[in-house]
């Protein structure tokens, strides 16, 4: 892969569920997205605008109905869920969702690490990768680190939530999502899942799309900012008008956008 | 010598356990192919004796049917998405008629091929009966606490974590780079594989298969299984992993054996005791289910009654 490929490519991806039923609805809406290794998005729009569909589509749960996804310079469009998972990361906004509760966390850590790293039937635990789980734990100053041993299902969701990340990023990703990851949490612990985060992601240089429903976290993590509405990128920020945009700003801007495509469905739908 | 055979009993039908251990607690699906694959194990076995196999091989016969047997429920159940329930059902079905077939009659002997025979016959002619009963119990628990190793080994491999958090987690492995349906139907296959192999192990403990041999292992393997749970339920939950679970199942079949032998023996619901057996171990099990309820039921009155006298 050489290093001007795109990381993750999106070009022309819709996703319509319910086809043909009084239920169709358009999740997805002709999306292009492109990001270079090492970039950080994160994703802002209302409730119901594609933004866990979109990761969906990345991650395979659902196959789209029209366009393409290439990682790392190769097509996954519609490679299987489980074969792309090795190369993308996901952490959801439900902190049941990405451990298994009844395993310890040095044995969901191993279910993460050994994926990549040996056969089938090697033991998943050793006393090396033992220690190595411990010391990446120990970084994130939560103490988790003693207690190896525990079953995950006995955390705390913010606990649960930094054992997921680390399985994400156990073995580097191409590419990592985060769904709103620390929407379940309060506030002071929400305030240090991402500083683990952003320190995850940059100690590797991860490729990472974040959606977030708090616009301040939006404008100032990571490098540029999309806003969805109905299933299309109705506005993307960058580098110096991303730095100057305030929050009433971005409100302003949502709201301005909106009534453009309000008015541009009334001329046509009275053919003018 | 009563309580010697009921160990003995208890520790072939201990891999029964472990089977039903591995589909209800480890994959978490109620997998109801048990009484099918019993069957298969027990037919294949004195089959592959009757044809002149070596006591060894008709056991690795019995397995390789097992495997084929949780092949088929697997399948059944992810790749033609057949509710769990039914595909056990099915499979169990078309193996009753399999297992007919393969007995080539109601019942196959398998005579002096028995591997317990075999291991008599190291005693010498002069051998008393409790010797034989020794031995025999002593290789019945040699065999299972072997594979009860080997499968507590297997579930700390990769692939065995991957089973585990299949049944944990499906939503997270679905996920993950895990391919949930090769998983469930591996762990399907072991499962299955035990069960055969138990029944393998009975047809050469009582010297022949029949059709009524497998009646009756499900709700054994439940009453094993969940027995053996309350028994360890004195460890704390985060002490007891599959390890302790699969050797929690090994002692509930024992125990279970163990009370119908004292039940039997001290005819305790009078001459009709034997008879009784299966309504003791439904008994058994709906009373060991309702523990839990009822000690939350307790512990409530408990705080009731005493914030009342605050
Ligand atoms: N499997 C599905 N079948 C039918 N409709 C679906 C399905 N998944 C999502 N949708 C619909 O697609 C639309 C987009 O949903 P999506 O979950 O992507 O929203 P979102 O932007 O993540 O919203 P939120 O901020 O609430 O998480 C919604 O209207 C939703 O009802
Ligand atoms: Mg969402």
């Amino acid at each position: 892969m050489s290093t001007d490929t795109p990381m993750l490519e999106i070009c022309g991806l819709s996703k319509t569920f319910g086809k043909g039923t009084v239920n169709e609805h358009t999740a997805l809406e002709n999306v292009n997205l492109t990001l270079q290794r090492g970039d950080f998005v994160t994703i802002i729009g209302s409730n119901g605008a594609g933004k866990s569909t979109l990761f969906n589509a990345i991650c395979g749960t659902y196959l789209p109905d029209q366009g393409s996804i290439h990682l790392g310079g190769t097509d996954i469009t519609f490679l299987a869920e489980h074969k792309r998972a090795k190369r993308i990361g996901r952490v959801f906004q439900d902190p049941m969702k990405g451990t298994a509760p009844g395993m310890t966390i040095e044995e969901n850590l191993a279910l993460a690490y050994t994926r990549a790293h040996s056969g089938p039937l090697a033991p998943a635990l050793t006393k090396r990768k033992s220690d190595f789980f411990r010391s990446a734990l120990a970084k994130y100053n939560m103490g988790l680190e003693d207690r190896m041993k525990t079953k995950v299902g006995l955390l705390s969701g913010g606990q649960r939530q930094v054992v997921t990340l680390l399985m994400c990023t156990l073995v580097t990703p191409d590419l990592l999502l985060l769904d709103e990851h620390t929407a379940a949490l309060d506030p002071a612990t929400a305030e240090k899942i991402m500083e683990i985060t952003n320190e995850i992601v940059r100690e590797n240089n991860l490729t990472t799309l974040m959606i977030t429903h708090n616009m301040q976290q939006a404008l100032v993590t990571g490098n540029s900012t999309i806003m969805m509405d109905s299933g299309s990128i109705i506005l993307s920020l960058k580098g110096k008008e991303r730095d100057d945009m305030t929050m009433d700003g971005l409100l302003q801007l949502y709201t301005e956008k909106k009534k453009k495509a309000f008015t541009t469905d009334r001329i046509l739908l009275s053919g003018q | 010598m009563l309580y010697v055979t009921a160990l003995q009993e208890g520790f072939l039908y201990g891999l029964l356990a472990i089977g039903v251990f591995i589909s209800l607690r480890v994959l978490n699906i109620p997998d109801l192919t048990t009484e099918g694959s019993f069957g298969f194990g027990n037919a294949v076995a004195a089959a592959a004796v009757a044809m002149g196999y070596h006591p060894n091989i008709s056991l690795l016969f019995a397995l390789l049917a097992g495997f084929a047997a949780g092949l088929v429920t697997g399948f059944l159940q992810t790749k033609l998405k057949v509710h769990p329930v039914l595909a056990g059902i099915i499979t169990m079905s078309g193996l009753y008629s399999i297992n007919l077939m393969v007995r080539s009659g109601p019942n196959l002997a398998i005579g002096e091929g028995s591997l317990f025979k075999l291991a008599y016959a190291f005693l010498g002619e002069a051998a008393s009966r409790d010797d034989k009963k020794i031995v025999g119990a002593i290789l019945a628990a040699t065999l299972c606490i072997l594979i009860v190793l080997l499968i507590a080994l297997f579930f700390k491999t990769h692939l065995g974590l991957c089973i585990r958090a299949t049944g944990d987690n499906p939503d997270m492995v679905r996920a993950s780079s895990i391919n949930v349906d090769r998983t469930k139907i591996i762990g399907l296959c072991i499962s299955n594989g035990l069960i055969a192999l138990s029944g393998a192990l009975i047809a050469h403990y009582v010297g022949y298969s029949d059709a009524s041999s497998s009646s009756g292992t499900l709700i054994y393997g439940l009453a094993a299984v969940i027995i053996g749970e309350a028994l360890f339920s004195l460890l704390p939950r985060s002490r007891r992993g599959v390890t302790i679970g699969l050797i929690s199942a090994v002692c509930g079949s024992i125990l279970y054996k163990i009370i119908v032998t004292f039940v039997v023996d001290a005819e305790l619901f009078g001459a009709n005791s034997a008879n009784l057996m299966k309504l003791l171990c439904a008994v058994i099990v709906a009373l060991t289910l309702i523990i839990p309820a009822a000690r939350d039921a307790l512990i409530s009155w408990k705080n009731r009654w005493e914030a009342r006298r605050a």
